[in-house]
């Protein structure tokens, strides 16, 4: 991400939302909202003293805003830099909580502090078009919400947390420094892993989330190694499907980790000790265990954004019935997508690991380079195509076409794009004309078929 | 006495899904009735009405209309089209006295091809019982 900031050949609009995209491969033009981020990028130097001047500071490293970053476990003020390594590492102010845009009300201190003056109130949201060749959407997922399946116990115990928020404990630049901590401060004894909540799971998502089974187990690895304590691993099905996966799962069996196969059935918490209690039935043992721990981290599914319908729409993308962006090919074409010029990189295609994304982006840029080293590009003869004089302008083969590829013209008739047009034949069924043809399936073709076969002897 | 009654079917297959699924079925060796006269579209959406009623005018006894899953249409969303068209002209076809049995939508992808031999038996079996269409046209079955 720092080399894509620094890259003189990459422009990068941050803090910014496409808007609209129309045109075709080659051709498309992409209309950008940038929003308000009330510092000026070209000035702000990332020094960080408008986060320390914030009025929502508190004083004495008391931040009162819940940091998006730590996953609620630390606080920030209102002008803030993301995290450490933000891209680009510049300062922004909130406008849901700094005080002066919420309330009109603040000493506005920051601005007082800000030695370039990059700090401006006034800002307000601008639109940037400009024409791209391709576009590779990389919109990647969200967490999905262990709250929506009580039996885990999410919410009831702040020692009930998901991978994620695990990950920035764990980290030597979250809220604990890196120590590994119960909320009450102290290193746990007893810790439980629970493996695919809400992936395979009929009641949530039933495909596999794919990369928990590895982040679970280097997370056993990380509790045992900080705080020896006793770490119960509890799987379904232990996928350690890549490259030296399998070996790290035995060093993890070897290191002392518990494995238990089985699907709790519940989480519970003690009212008055607060201790938690795993239920689950070990297949492989056929005994129903109760394991009282300290710690409960949950491997969450990961599922698409939830604005993933508006994205779809707006690049013309297709869905699997999971939700995921549809490739054009599962298995020959996956990085691209059913409209030419679009390609996905990802896990907004798919879950997938680190590795898996790294490979699969760079095919996606692979694609892009070759279309445009290419300078042009091959299109099915299997068109449909518009006979101005028969047709009316009704506009039922714009709502029919699923590419967006018919227009109406200047003459109030509808025309097809040909590089956009994928030769369905839905527009030629849906007009009432007659006036459309699919080239290489025309009505006089399918009737002389049916004719033909017909006379056939039985 | 005169030989059995075996009917004629026309069956629109789309070229991703149905077509690829009886292509299947052929080289799987799995047994799909020679009633069956197929017909490769790109698209279950390209199939218009007017090509249904005119396959019943050439003497069809029945249509077959085969498509890619709802959500797996190589053309995103083709097949929703048709699968708000044909029920739609099945109600229509027993006004002009055709019995709505005679027209069947399901779908079939390219790795069933079991599903493509029980679809299209079956088809042929409630078309063997419907009889020929050109002694139901002449007695005028309505509903």
């Amino acid at each position: 991400m720092m080399d894509v900031g620094r890259h003189p050949n990459i422009e990068l609009l941050d803090y910014s939302e496409v808007v609209k995209v129309q045109g075709y491969v080659g051709n498309f033009d992409v209309q950008v909202r940038r929003k308000p981020r009330y510092i000026h990028t070209d000035l702000c130097t990332g020094c960080g003293l408008c986060a320390e001047a914030c009025v929502l500071h508190g004083g004495k490293g008391k931040l009162l805003v819940p940091s998006e970053f730590d996953e609620g476990m630390g606080k920030r003020a209102a002008a803030y830099i993301p995290f450490a390594q933000a891209v680009p590492l510049k300062a922004t102010i909130d406008p849901n909580s700094c005080l002066w845009l919420v309330k009109g009300k603040c000493s506005k201190k920051c601005e007082e502090v800000c030695g370039t003056g990059a700090i401006d109130f006034e800002m307000e949201e601008t639109y940037v078009d400009f024409k791209v060749g391709s576009i590779i959407v990389a919109t990647g997922f969200q967490m999905w919400d262990p709250l929506k399946l009580p039996d885990y116990g999410y919410g009831k115990s702040p020692n009930i947390i998901t991978g994620l928020e695990f990950e920035r404990l764990s980290n030597a630049g979250g809220p604990t420094e890196g120590e590994i901590l119960t909320a009450e401060g102290i290193k746990p004894e007893k810790v439980a892993i629970i493996h695919c909540v809400g992936s395979r799971d009929e009641r949530a998502h039933s495909y596999c989330s794919r990369f928990c089974c590895m982040y679970s187990l280097k997370q056993a690895h990380q509790i045992k190694e900080k705080t020896n304590a006793e770490v119960y691993s509890i799987y379904m099905d232990m996928r350690t499907f890549g490259k030296d996966y399998e070996e790290f799962y035995r060093r993890n069996r070897e290191e002392g980790i518990q494995f238990i196969q089985g699907r709790p059935s519940q989480v519970t918490v003690d009212p008055e000790t607060g201790k938690l209690f795993v239920e689950v039935e070990d297949i492989l043992l056929n005994q129903v265990l109760e394991l009282d721990v300290d710690m409960v981290v949950l491997a969450t599914a990961i599922e698409p954004p939830k604005n993933a319908d508006e994205i779809a729409s707006k690049f013309g993308l297709g869905r699997t019935p999971d939700g995921w962006f549809a490739e054009a090919h599962p298995k020959l074409r996956p990085v691209e997508t059913a409209t030419a010029g679009v390609f996905l990189a990802g896990c907004a295609q798919g879950p997938r690991d680190v590795p898996d994304t790294v490979a699969h982006a760079g095919a996606a840029a692979s694609e892009v380079v070759r279309l445009f080293n290419q300078g042009e590009v091959t299109i099915s003869p299997t068109i449909a195509e518009v006979n101005p004089e028969k047709c009316v302008g009704c506009g039922e083969c714009i709502l029919s076409c699923p590419y967006t590829a018919i227009k109406r013209n200047a003459d109030d008739k509808a025309e097809v794009n040909p590089a956009l047009c994928q030769g369905c034949g839905t527009c030629v069924a849906a007009c009432l004309s007659g006036a459309i043809t699919a080239l290489h399936f025309t009505d006089e073709e399918i009737v002389a078929q049916i004719d033909g076969l017909l006379q056939l002897p039985t | 006495m005169s030989e059995p009654f075996e009917p004629k079917v026309i069956a629109f297959l789309c070229n991703w899904c149905s077509y690829a699924g009886a292509d299947n079925a052929g080289i799987s060796r799995i047994p799909s009735p020679a009633n069956i006269l197929p017909i490769r579209v790109m698209c279950s959406g390209r199939v218009s009405p007017e090509m249904i009623l005119r396959a019943f005018r050439s003497g069809a006894d029945g249509v077959l209309v085969l498509g890619c899953h709802i959500g797996d249409c190589h053309y995103i969303d083709g097949n929703h089209r048709t699968v708000k068209r044909i029920p739609l002209l099945r109600n229509l076809l027993g006004y002009v006295g055709i019995n709505p049995n005679r027209l069947y939508l399901d779908w079939v992808s390219s790795a069933e091809a079991p599903k493509f031999a029980k679809v299209t038996n079956e088809f042929v079996n409630t078309l063997r019982e419907l009889g020929p269409i050109s002694e139901e046209i002449k007695i005028g079955v309505g509903v």
